[in-house]
């Protein structure tokens, strides 16, 4: 029924990356997420899937603070990343942003020119040491990104002016340029054709081979295709999590399977 | 009264038609139903008796004493101007003695009857009128009386007649608008063309009446032009208007008192405004927000003529005490472009604030997230993302300011001093082309007089300025404004 893994699920014993007990999530009163608690591992693509509003955005902004900046947002449990707690008051989340990158659910260029758009990560944290690195950095970003060939010839050209789907694209390129330990990425592929998509995971897959990559989708293909771990969340609840061929074959929850056979959604 | 009077019939038919408009098509709906919701065959109706009659209430209003004057002035005749008169000072009379019988009619002093057989042979016109209420400079004439109640008959068939036909036509659109009332007919989108119509009309008024006063300028301005040459004007380093002629009127050393205390003015407002608006927009929290945001703009609401006192008693004394004859030597009097400056620029603060606050709040959230996505601190966010992205908005924001600061009058005359003249200390009194305006218009000066006219080639230098400014804001917010959605 679903296309076969890309590979065979080779999860040997991995260090746990990010690790999550008991985390709540309020907005306000709205208690988006409940007593989730879970363990991403290293060198590893994790999906999120679940029906919309059941709070995967909101989990996987937890894991970089990008909650920070909403104020009536409210956070409790505990979140480590290599064992370190990221809400201790210690950690600065600028660092922390900075080792986990994000690619938002809507594609958010700067109003700058695309090669700006791109160049703004490495130039704040400092990687390049002069124009020609900082030029190699971005061009490696934009063509993992899947949008070089589209985009070398008007690099000074607004970052805006470009279609939905190569907005997201760039976005992508633009989070990859930092070198972040962690990518999450909230539905990166949802405004791309088939092509852009198979190209997007093929930088995914490659990604996974010195980072723990988290992604939300709503394409039950796609989770299989490009996870090794899936995580199923609904209500707020994470109703199951493990290995990705035993998710999508042999659920061990109700919910999950109602929702990956398409009943529940 | 009855022109109040005639409103309310007005209004009444058009509620009547409102409600005849419903009832009807209510009752038609048996024939299927109608194109629009009933409410708006009952405006289809209200809006045909209504916009036509008030339109030509209002016309009439504006018309009549123009006519009233013209038909008056032609049946007085040159005979009856006095030598070393006019006929406008006569007529003035006439309108005077008009007023005075209407008043006295009102009042019951004098029948409606009496008032118009009224002679000056028989009564002292001047004294029953003073019992009115209404003094006289002089004795009426047998002229004058007669162009009075001439006038007065004039103004009351006019009354009558366009009683008549504003009535009428509000009955005749109030049928018009009836036996359009069938199930077929479109109201719904008459009402709407009706709508935008009235929309198009009020936009027009304003537009109109900026030009109206542009011509009013230049009007006064040519005249000025062919007393004064303009290569003067615009050509000479002095300014010494003197009233009994020969005079020199340079625009230059008031425009660069304009200029040099715009340019103190910016300096202090645009940096503390826009720290300010940084502040309030990116990191105060809510309830700072809410407390800090309306006492900046309290501020703005502060009378000029206040601040201009704060200049005059508070600013040039400090000033004067640091940078006078006591401290620096720098400076003469507490009046100085200075003072004027500091105090303007204070006065534009909360404007650039303000403004340059809505602009860093429309920037999007999601371009703050994907600037501290990567790891930047919220001040690279500012400085890289939301400035650059709010730009183009500030900039209109500080050109306003600019346009502002080049038309403000009070503080000038107060702070600045009264002296034209072109200098570069700042602790100098200097003046502007505004306090200029003002003091040549309110001298004694003949309004003929290029010492008085200069005045209104100086406005339009100032529209001409502030003209430019804001077509350059506007440019500007335009060329950028889609970089973001
Ligand atoms: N900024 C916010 N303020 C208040 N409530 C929010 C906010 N963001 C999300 N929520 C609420 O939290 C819940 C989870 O939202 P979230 O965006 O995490 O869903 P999601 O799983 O990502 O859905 P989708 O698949 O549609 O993106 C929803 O009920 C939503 O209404
Ligand atoms: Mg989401």
């Amino acid at each position: 029924m679903y296309d076969a893994p890309l590979r065979k699920t080779d999860v040997e014993a991995q260090t746990t990356k990010i690790a999550a007990r008991d985390v709540q999530v309020y907005y306000g009163d709205t208690h988006a997420i409940k007593d989730v608690s879970v363990d991403l591992l290293d060198k590893t693509v994790t999906s999120f899937i679940g029906p919309s509003g059941c709070g995967k955005s909101t989990f996987l902004r937890c894991l970089n603070r990008m909650n920070d900046t909403i104020d009536i947002c409210r956070v409790e449990g505990l979140i480590s990343l290599d064992g370190q707690d990221i809400y201790e008051k210690r950690v600065d989340p600028v660092q922390l942003r900075a080792k986990v990158g994000m690619v938002f659910q809507k594609p958010n260029p700067f109003p700058k020119s695309i090669y700006d758009n791109v160049a703004y990560g490495p130039k704040i944290h400092g990687m390049a040491r002069n124009k020609a690195e900082l030029d190699e950095i971005v061009e490696k970003a934009l063509r993992r990104g899947a949008i070089w060939d589209e985009v070398k010839d008007r690099l000074d050209a607004p970052g805006t002016g470009l279609s939905g789907g190569q907005q997201q694209r760039l976005c992508i390129a633009r989070a990859v340029a930092t070198e972040p330990e962690v990518l999450l990425m909230d539905e990166p592929c949802s405004a791309l054709d088939p092509i852009a998509t198979a190209q997007v995971e093929e930088l995914i897959d490659e990604l996974r081979e010195q980072y723990s990559v988290v992604i939300v989708t709503h394409s039950m293909q796609q989770a299989a295709r490009v996870s090794q771990k899936t995580a199923f969340f609904h209500l707020g609840n994470l109703v199951e999590y493990g290995e990705t061929s035993q998710i999508f074959t042999n659920p061990t929850d109700p919910r999950t399977e109602s929702y990956i056979t398409g009943r529940i959604g | 009264m009855p022109v109040t009077w005639l409103v309310f019939i007005v209004l009444a038919l058009a509620l009547a038609g409102f409600v005849a408009g419903r009832v009807r098509i209510d009752s038609a709906a048996g024939a299927g139903r109608p194109h629009s919701l009933p409410n708006y065959y009952g405006w289809n109706i209200a809006i045909k008796v209504m916009v036509p009659a008030f339109l030509v209430l209002i016309c009439w209003l504006i018309v009549q004493p123009f006519v009233v004057n013209g038909a008056v002035t032609a049946r007085l005749g040159d005979n009856a101007v006095p030598d070393g008169s006019t006929i406008g000072l006569v007529m003035s009379d006439v309108r005077r003695v008009a007023e005075g019988l209407d008043a006295a009619v009102s009042q019951g002093l004098m029948g409606a009857d009496q008032a118009s057989d009224l002679r000056t042979e028989f009564t002292n016109v001047r004294d029953r009128l003073a019992e009115a209420g209404v003094a006289l400079g002089s004795n009426v004439t047998p002229q004058v009386l007669g162009a009075a109640q001439t006038w007065r008959a004039l103004n009351a068939n006019g009354m009558l007649l366009m009683s008549v036909a504003v009535t009428a036509l509000a009955l005749a659109g109030l049928v018009w608008g009836y036996v359009q009332t069938t199930p077929d007919f479109r109201a719904r989108n008459t009402v709407e063309n009706a709508l935008r119509i009235m929309l198009l009309a009020a936009a027009s008024l304003a537009i109109l009446t900026t030009i109206g006063i542009v011509f009013s300028l230049i009007g006064n301005t040519i005249k000025f032009f062919s007393l004064y040459p303009a290569s003067e004007f615009f050509g000479s380093f002095t300014w010494s208007p003197s009233f009994g002629g020969g005079s020199e009127l340079g625009i230059w050393p008031l425009l660069w008192g304009t200029l040099y205390i715009s340019v103190i003015a910016l300096t202090v407002a645009v940096p503390i405004g826009l720290f300010a608006a940084v502040y309030l927009s990116e990191y105060a929290g809510p309830r700072m927000r809410a407390w800090a945001k309306p006492m900046l703009e309290v501020l703005a609401g502060i009378p000029t003529i206040v601040y201009g006192l704060f200049a005059l008693l508070t600013v040039g004394p400090l000033l004067l005490s640091v940078f006078g004859r006591d401290g620096l030597g720098w400076m003469q009097a507490g009046t100085a472009v200075m003072t004027a400056g500091l105090v303007m620029g204070i006065m534009l603060i909360p404007f650039v604030s303000s403004l340059s606050d809505d602009i860093i709040n429309a920037v999007p959230q999601s371009l703050r997230d994907g600037s501290y996505g990567l790891g930047a601190t919220k001040s690279e966010t500012i400085k890289q993302v939301i400035l650059p992205a709010a730009l183009p908005g500030i900039v209109g924001a500080i050109l306003l300011a600019a346009s502002r600061a080049i038309g403000e009058t009070m503080i000038v005359v107060l702070g600045a001093g009264a002296a034209a003249r072109l200098s570069l200390n700042p602790f100098d009194a200097m003046t502007t082309v505004t306090a200029k305006i003002v003091s040549q218009l309110t001298g004694d000066a003949d309004f003929a007089s290029p010492e008085a006219l200069v005045a209104f080639a100086l406005g339009m230098t100032l529209f001409v300025m502030t003209l430019g400014l804001n077509v350059f804001a506007l440019y500007i917010v335009r060329k950028y404004r889609e970089q973001y959605e």
